[in-house]
């Protein structure tokens, strides 16, 4: 088979057309059914019954109602999620200190817990009957069944996102920009703005589009701490379920296509930031470690 | 600025990276420390900066104690490995943050002068607008070296200034940065584990194992008068005979080594390829490989003992491998043996 293709060899070691072709063909076939599919399928259902009943539903307080909590969600969330992935970040990259490995795995643990546990121990620790929860009803705070809640159990499932973005980064990127930036008398603070945040804003951002794409998706957790109170407690992803077990499937699938373009943002959004991290050749380098010198002519 | 460390202590976690140094620094005087990788001199240099803090004993800045004062306020220039050239800033722009972060307010006209000015001194005018990147590895060190230079520190540390560049390049900068110092006279102190070039470069050489000093002096004081096996080794290619001394005369391996110097009994005998002579003397020896090089060719010779030299003999010398003959050591360095 080689020597019938000795004229046309392939580009590279392993670069054979007949496996690339392959490739691509299941992955286009898969990707089209399994990802594809299902998300055109809540535009066609959203607009089934016309434009005017899906502009109706997204109209209705409740739905709308949802789609502002879902963003304020975020908006309190991310920006917090965000200050402690680069705290954290900055404290495992740059420190050596006892229990750093420790400290990595209980940043992931989100990753691993089902997000419904999270909102059961949020129950726990926060209801009535929970650890807090007497101090908190006598101090006439309401977590639980209300918006703290949500937040904080979005905050949980997220904590990761902004952290594993930058590690790798920081990790590759060592101290000495900052120890240089240190030893030309820079401040911490000069440090960090000067130095530091310009060289990891890209993974920073694609670590923010990330945790804001899941925190506006977030169903487990929320629906556990937020009691489904319709206007008043019901996120997007919570409003959709309401909306299908209320067999208003348009209203569902106009409220999951919100959340979907939505998700599209943010995704059309990361694609933009990598081509920016990548593309800007005269900007060089801010994806990657700081360039080693590759031993150049003088 | 003088600087003087007196017994300087290191540890990192398990293992004393640097056992009680004291040293004294001249000032304006061109400094290497010298040692192989994990003798404590990279910590050395890092403590004088303040990127370390000693964990005993004290730094001395002409006579202000400067061990406890933090980095951003000692006043070093330190040239890192790899440079660290922020690579987000152009060239002008890595250079002017010194000034631009400084408690000192400069002008932006006074500090767009000084830039050009450093470029000027560091042979790099034209490229302020370039990219760390665009750039080569011998230019991004002159750029790191500029940067340094721009707060007008009291001391200059380079850390490796040459490791990460070819030979070639390597070279020319050396005597560039010798002739940079005398026109500058700042105290410099660089980390190397590369002998040629520190006794190309320094003024003085402080040679390092194992955290401590183990010999300094002038480059001709080390060289000419090496104080262990180590010292003697680690600066040049050396081999080591075992003989017995009686009266000025080593017997080594069936031959003669004449010895000056007070050792008498057991030694070992450390010599240069080049003060060993292939035809001469009566030490007998068989060739076991030939390697031509562009000045000469270099012979190994076992002796009966079964120990090694080699020898530098003149490109043209008539011999091949397996040749018996003897050999003669015009010169060697005698120190006691150790067990």
């Amino acid at each position: 088979m080689a020597a019938a293709r000795a004229s046309t060899r392939p580009p590279r070691v392993g670069d054979s057309p007949s496996v690339r072709r392959a490739l691509i063909g299941v992955v286009l076939v898969v990707g089209a059914l399994f990802i594809l599919a299902p998300l055109v399928v809540i535009f066609v259902q959203a607009f089934s019954q016309g434009f005017g009943v899906f502009a109706a539903t997204l109209a209705h307080p409740d739905t709308r109602h949802a789609i502002l909590l879902t963003v304020l969600t975020a908006a309190l969330a991310v920006p917090v999620n965000t200050a402690f992935g680069i705290a954290a970040a900055w404290a495992i990259t740059k420190f050596d200190f006892r229990g750093k490995r420790f400290l990595l795995v209980v940043i992931e643990v989100p990753f691993s817990v089902s997000p419904i546990v999270a909102g059961v121990a949020y129950l726990f620790v926060y209801g009535l009957q929970g650890l807090f929860g007497p101090a908190l009803e006598a101090a006439d705070v309401k977590i639980l069944f209300a918006l703290p809640g949500i937040v904080l159990a979005s905050m949980f499932v997220t904590a990761p996102f902004v952290a594993r973005e930058l590690i790798p980064l920081m990790q590759a990127q060592g101290r000495d920009l900052e120890e240089a930036a240190t030893s030309l008398g820079a401040s911490g603070w000069r440090t960090f703005w000067s130095v530091t945040l310009p060289n990891i804003r890209w993974a920073l951002l694609y670590g923010v589009v990330l945790c804001n794409a899941r925190v506006m998706g977030e169903f487990g957790a929320v629906s556990v701490v937020s009691g489904n109170i319709r206007g008043q407690t019901n996120t997007l992803p919570l409003h959709i379920e309401l909306l299908y077990h209320d067999y208003q499937t348009v209203g569902a699938f106009a409220a999951a296509s919100v959340l979907t373009v939505l998700a599209v943002f943010t995704i059309v959004a990361k694609a933009l930031l990598e081509r920016q991290g990548a593309g800007r050749a005269r900007r060089p380098s801010l994806a990657g470690p700081a360039a080693k010198p590759a031993g150049g002519k003088a | 600025m003088k600087i003087r460390l007196d017994n300087v202590v290191k540890t990192f976690e398990t293992f004393r990276a640097v056992h009680g140094v004291s040293l004294d620094i001249d000032s304006g005087q061109l400094v290497a420390l010298l040692g192989p990788s994990g003798s404590g001199k990279t910590t050395i240099l890092r403590m004088i900066a303040g990127l370390e803090y000693a964990d005993g004993g004290r730094i001395f800045f002409g006579d202000i104690d400067a061990t406890a004062i933090p980095v951003r306020d000692r006043g070093v220039g330190f040239v890192f490995q790899n440079y660290a050239l922020f690579p987000h800033m152009t060239v002008g722009e890595n250079i002017a943050f010194g000034m631009k972060v400084s408690k000192v307010r400069r002008s932006r006209e006074a500090m767009a002068a000084r830039v050009g000015e450093l470029l000027d001194q560091v042979r790099l005018s034209g490229l302020a607008d370039r990219f760390p990147s665009q750039i080569s590895g011998g230019q991004r060190q002159r750029v790191a070296l500029a940067r340094a230079l721009a707060v007008d520190p009291k001391v200059l540390l380079l850390d490796e200034p040459f490791g990460a560049l070819d030979a070639n390049v390597r070279r020319e900068l050396r005597r560039w940065l010798r002739e940079f110092h005398d026109q500058l006279g700042i105290t410099t102190i660089f980390v190397t584990h590369d002998q040629e070039e520190a006794l190309d470069l320094a003024d003085r050489v402080v040679i390092l194992n194992e955290g401590r000093i183990v010999q300094q002096g002038t480059p001709e004081e080390v060289c000419r008068r090496p104080d262990s096996a180590f010292v003697m080794r680690f600066l040049g290619d050396a081999h080591r005979l075992v003989g017995k001394v009686t009266g000025g005369v080593a017997k080594v391996a069936g031959g003669t080594v004449n010895v000056d110097g007070p050792q008498a009994g057991e030694v070992e005998i450390l010599v240069r390829p080049g003060d060993v002579r292939w035809g001469e003397g009566d030490i007998p020896a068989s060739v076991i490989r030939i390697i031509d090089r562009p000045d000469g060719r270099r012979l190994l010779a076992r002796l009966d003992d079964g120990s090694d030299v080699e020898i530098d003999t003149p490109p043209e010398t008539a011999v091949a491998s397996g040749d018996r003959g003897t050999v003669r050591v015009m010169r060697a360095q005698v120190f006691p043996l150790r067990n």
